[in-house]
């Protein structure tokens, strides 16, 4: 039998708010265990919470740039259960009356996600297992950092396409500034909702749910690791049963979760310490009048204004913060492609070099415009330049003084440059006498003696113009 | 001079005059503390020692106070009355702690209260019940039982309770003194630790309605901690107590005064009306029957929310660990079992069922919707009269035993005071009578939201023309 997998996704995205959702901790991570904690993030009695204006905010944007209706009113649910890194023993969500619902993500390929629902909700916190004490630790550092949480309808039949649309779904958010989207950090959480079916068929099979996947490898081969299973269960006659399975990263499968957590009753129900939140119409066309550009809208912009070509402009654009850095290079003056030639080139090189990310860029934009500006200028050449960007790309970058501190200026005085190409002739009779007797390629030789004796640091039309005219003389 | 027996604003004015100092006032209320301890009103008693309070800062600075024990006060236990939280020191203060405090209050300590708010008797405490200062062998009403006591007993001059169904009414009905229940969110509930947070208020237990409008002063006040706090429009309340209510219109739910209400109480009520009559208000008989639900609607609510809100106190965080807990649901179970007493544990399993799965729509959804229907009605009749007068309680403070056996019966006592809860309505309690036994009968008085002045003005019109809020339980009225 031919058998389809029908998969939908449920992701979390920690928003880019500067404090929680429900008070003013901040939302930093990597702090030391339970010093971003007050009493409303961790549920001490009497303490309320507060929403945070700028979750919403960041959540509309979400919605808007995933083609969701957002709702004028929306409010807010408690979603109750015991468990120690949830100190409240609720979690504020939204199930009633979600912010955002019927949106749809395009895939390429012709393929279209429908999004069910976009909401708001407070995060938990995270629990400490010491193996040697075995003592479990609770930090609430995370508890109350804001997530949206959404929803797509069962659309995706590979985990190819789910790769996709996550990689669309990260680029949009970080585009908008509405997370960071780093998986690493757990900042994006995707769990995995997977039945499959006879081809052809209409109806859904019994679908299990996927937790732990810390990587888009992990996703695509939890999915491709669970249709499998699935259908071996199907065609040996046996069931499916509906559970939530943990993806296990070393042995390369799934595993059932403990059956109480398959049996979980949230006893949802409207939050009484939180009003239903009304939104302004005016307020919510203020905000989709200045959705920020898309990565898409950039990479046709740069070809059309700049003239990158598309894969130029796709790579750059491919990781926000390395189109920002860009833009800031080319608003510093630096041309265009020029700017896209060191950026794809000796910049990502550098970064590659010492395995740091976009957003960790130690070279300021305004050093590299810089750079490309001396370059342009004559003032360096371009080998120079690159070992120059090299030496400053970890000291701060003070391009001027690092040319200035190792005499590296391009030797543009005749002068100079006659008197050494005088040195070089002198010194290589033999190439003197290849050229005299038509070999060509002996002036190539001369002009690198004579470069050599620059340091590399001569302007090469000059040094050329000056080897041609004693080459003339000695005739 | 026995000032212990003063009203609140009158002690303030001795104080301001230096007729009193705030030592002798604190060491007058320490010596009825004493006196009275048999009355088991108070849970943490203190001995402050204030050394510069401002006399200026408001109306009743430097007038020793004390607090309900479920509302937070920094560096002092607050227990809810409960094993479960038995230690715990709160960080922080209640919102209406830091008013009161900024206002000159003398904070003589925490106050008995039934455990978590959750009884109408104060005999849940793990602590023991509250005694009624008129009669030992009785209870002081709950859940506010030791803040009516300490008031109503001369061991302080104003107590803060919280009011659910309320839980400051009927305990100051029961003990001879006034208590308002304000409009829904006109005091922060930042601090109160959370039975209901829907219906939760916080509010004054004092000797008159007069010395609840000085202390709502205090407390009112939009606060963004609170998101479901608002700000009562005027001036302050005390400037509003005119004492007249000639023209006004006065509804009386006639169900309210049929079965089940005690021939003591029925009387007083209808004496009370007269007397609002006397004084110019046109009082009527109304029918409201949409109040036939609001007992149903209000525990199914209020149960429903307590679950959730104290479902933290799993042994994890603040609050009591049960030593033997092996994984965890056992350490879960261990110390919510030794934690909470019966009636906390009642309702909340009352409160888990109704939100099970399958049973929302039954029993939560429709509880909403009858509490929406209440709360419409009572607009309605609002629209047509001013206030609406009824029975606190079916009857005067019961014996102390007498309601535990029958939590049913109890949750039926509700009847008059839930509906003000449902629908966010200002409502106070104050003395009418006594019944025949000589224990004090209280009359409530229920307003439009953000109306709270007209509700203590009413009241305080009533008490101008009336010796009841003067009753001593140790004989006789007041000066």
């Amino acid at each position: 039998m031919i058998w389809e997998t029908v998969i939908g996704l449920e992701t979390h995205v920690e928003l880019a708010t500067r404090t929680k959702i429900f008070c003013g901790c901040s939302t930093s991570f990597g702090a030391p265990p339970n010093t971003h904690c007050c009493p409303v993030c961790t549920g001490m009695p009497g303490a309320l919470p507060v929403l945070n204006r700028r979750a919403v905010l960041l959540a509309v944007r979400a919605g808007l740039a995933l083609g969701c209706t957002v709702s004028r009113r929306c409010a807010f649910d408690r979603n109750n259960y015991f468990y120690p890194d949830l100190p409240k023993a609720y979690q504020i969500s939204q199930l009633y009356l979600p912010l955002c619902r019927d949106g749809a993500v395009d895939i390429g390929g012709g393929k279209t996600i429908r999004i069910a629902e976009l909401h708001l909700e407070e995060d938990a916190g995270k629990l400490v297992h010491d193996p040697w004490t075995e003592q479990s630790l609770a930090d609430f550092n995370r508890c109350g950092v804001p997530l949206i949480e959404i929803v797509t309808r069962p659309d995706f039949s590979a985990a190819e396409e789910v790769i996709a649309y996550l990689e669309k779904l990260k680029l949009t958010l970080q585009y908008l500034g509405v997370s960071d989207c780093k998986i690493q950090e757990g900042s994006l959480r995707c769990d995995v909702n997977l039945s499959v079916r006879p081809a052809g068929s209409r109806e859904l099979g019994t679908r299990t749910e996927l937790k732990n996947l810390g990587s888009f490898k992990a996703i695509a081969r939890a999915i491709d690791y669970e249709a499998r299973r699935q259908i071996e269960l199907l065609e040996e006659g046996r069931p499916v049963v509906q559970q939530t399975r943990r993806w296990d990263e070393n042995k390369d499968a799934t595993f059932p979760m403990r059956s109480k957590e398959n049996a979980q009753d949230y006893r949802y129900f409207p939050d009484p310490d939180l009003p239903p939140l009304e939104l302004e119409e005016a307020w919510l066309d203020s905000l989709a009048a200045a959705q920020p550009e898309m990565a898409w809208e950039k990479a046709a912009r740069y070809q059309t204004q700049w003239g990158l070509s598309a894969d130029d402009a796709r790579t750059l654009t491919g990781r926000k913060p390395l189109a920002d850095y860009f833009e800031a290079v080319v608003e510093l003056g630096a041309p265009p492609r020029r700017a896209a030639g060191w950026v794809l080139g000796q910049l990502l090189a550098a970064l590659g070099a010492r395995g740091l990310e976009a957003e960790h860029i130690p070279l300021p934009p305004a050093a590299l415009a810089r750079l490309i500006h001396l370059v342009e200028t004559g003032a360096l050449n371009r080998n120079t330049a690159a070992r120059v960007l090299e030496a400053v790309f970890d000291a701060g970058g003070d391009v001027d003084g690092y040319v200035a501190a190792h005499g590296l200026g391009q030797i543009s005085d005749p002068a100079a440059v006659e008197e050494a190409a005088r040195a070089a002739l002198a010194a290589n009779p033999k190439a003197l006498a290849d050229w005299r007797a038509g070999k060509g390629k002996a002036k190539g030789f001369l002009v690198g003696q004579v470069m050599a004796r620059l340091q590399g640091r001569a302007d090469p039309a000059l040094v050329n113009r000056a080897v041609d005219a004693l080459l003339e003389e000695s005739k | 001079m026995e000032f212990y027996n003063l009203t609140a604003l009158e002690l303030a004015a001795a104080l301001k005059k230096g007729e009193v100092s705030v030592a002798q006032a604190v060491q007058a209320a320490r010596a009825r503390m004493e006196a009275r301890r048999e009355d088991n009103a108070f849970l943490t008693p203190l001995s402050p020692a204030p050394e510069s309070i401002d006399l200026d800062a408001s109306p009743l600075a430097g007038v020793p106070m004390a607090y309900k024990d479920n509302i937070c006060t920094r560096g002092v236990p607050t227990t809810c009355a409960s094993r479960m939280l038995e230690g715990f020191v709160p960080p922080y203060d209640a919102a209406a702690a830091e008013h009161l405090t900024a206002a000159g209050a003398v904070c003589m300590g925490k106050l008995n209260m039934d455990e978590f708010a959750m009884g109408s008797t104060s005999e849940t405490s793990c602590r023991g019940p509250v005694r009624n200062p008129w009669d030992p062998q009785r209870s002081a009403g709950g859940s506010s039982g030791g803040a009516a006591a300490a008031v109503a007993g001369g061991q302080v001059w104003y107590a803060i309770g919280s009011d659910t169904g309320g839980s400051i009414r009927q305990p100051a009905a029961h003990c001879g003194v006034t208590g308002m229940k304000p409009t829904y969110g006109a005091v922060s509930r930042y601090g109160l630790v959370a039975y209901a947070s829907s219906l939760d208020q916080i509010g004054p237990i004092a000797r008159s309605a007069a010395d609840c409008a000085a202390v709502l002063d205090i407390l009112r006040g939009r606060d963004r901690r609170d998101s479901t706090s608002v700000e009562l429009p005027g001036g302050p309340l005390l400037d509003a107590l005119t004492g007249r209510v000639k023209g006004l219109s006065i509804a009386l739910p006639e169900q309210y005064l049929e079965d089940g209400l005690e021939g003591g109480v029925a009387a007083a009520v209808r004496e009370a009306a007269d007397t609002f009559r006397a004084l110019g208000a046109r009082v009527e008989t109304v029918s409201l029957p949409a109040l036939d639900w609001a007992v149903s609607a209000y525990y199914i609510l209020a149960c429903a929310q307590a679950s959730s809100n104290l479902a933290r106190f799993d042994g994890v965080t603040c609050g009591r660990r049960a030593p033997e807990g092996r994984d965890l649901a056992q350490l879960c179970a261990a110390s919510r079992t030794q934690g909470f007493g019966r009636e906390v544990k009642r309702r909340l399993l009352l409160g888990t069922f109704v939100l099970s799965h399958g049973y929302y729509d039954a029993y939560y959804k429709k509880a909403l919707q009858a509490a929406a229907l209440i709360k419409d009605g009572l607009n309605r009749t609002l629209e047509e009269y001013d206030l609406i007068l009824s029975p606190v309680a079916p009857t005067a403070a019961p014996r102390l035993g007498e309601s535990l056996s029958s939590p049913l019966e109890m949750y039926l006592s509700d009847l008059y005071t839930v509906p003000a809860n449902l629908a966010g309505l200002p409502a106070v309690s104050f003395p009418c009578g006594l019944d025949g036994e000589g224990m004090p009968v209280g009359v409530q008085l229920m307003g439009r939201a953000l109306e709270d002045a007209a509700v203590l003005n009413a009241a305080h019109a009533f008490q101008l023309a009336t010796p009841w809020h003067k009753m001593h339980p140790e004989g006789g009225k007041r000066p």
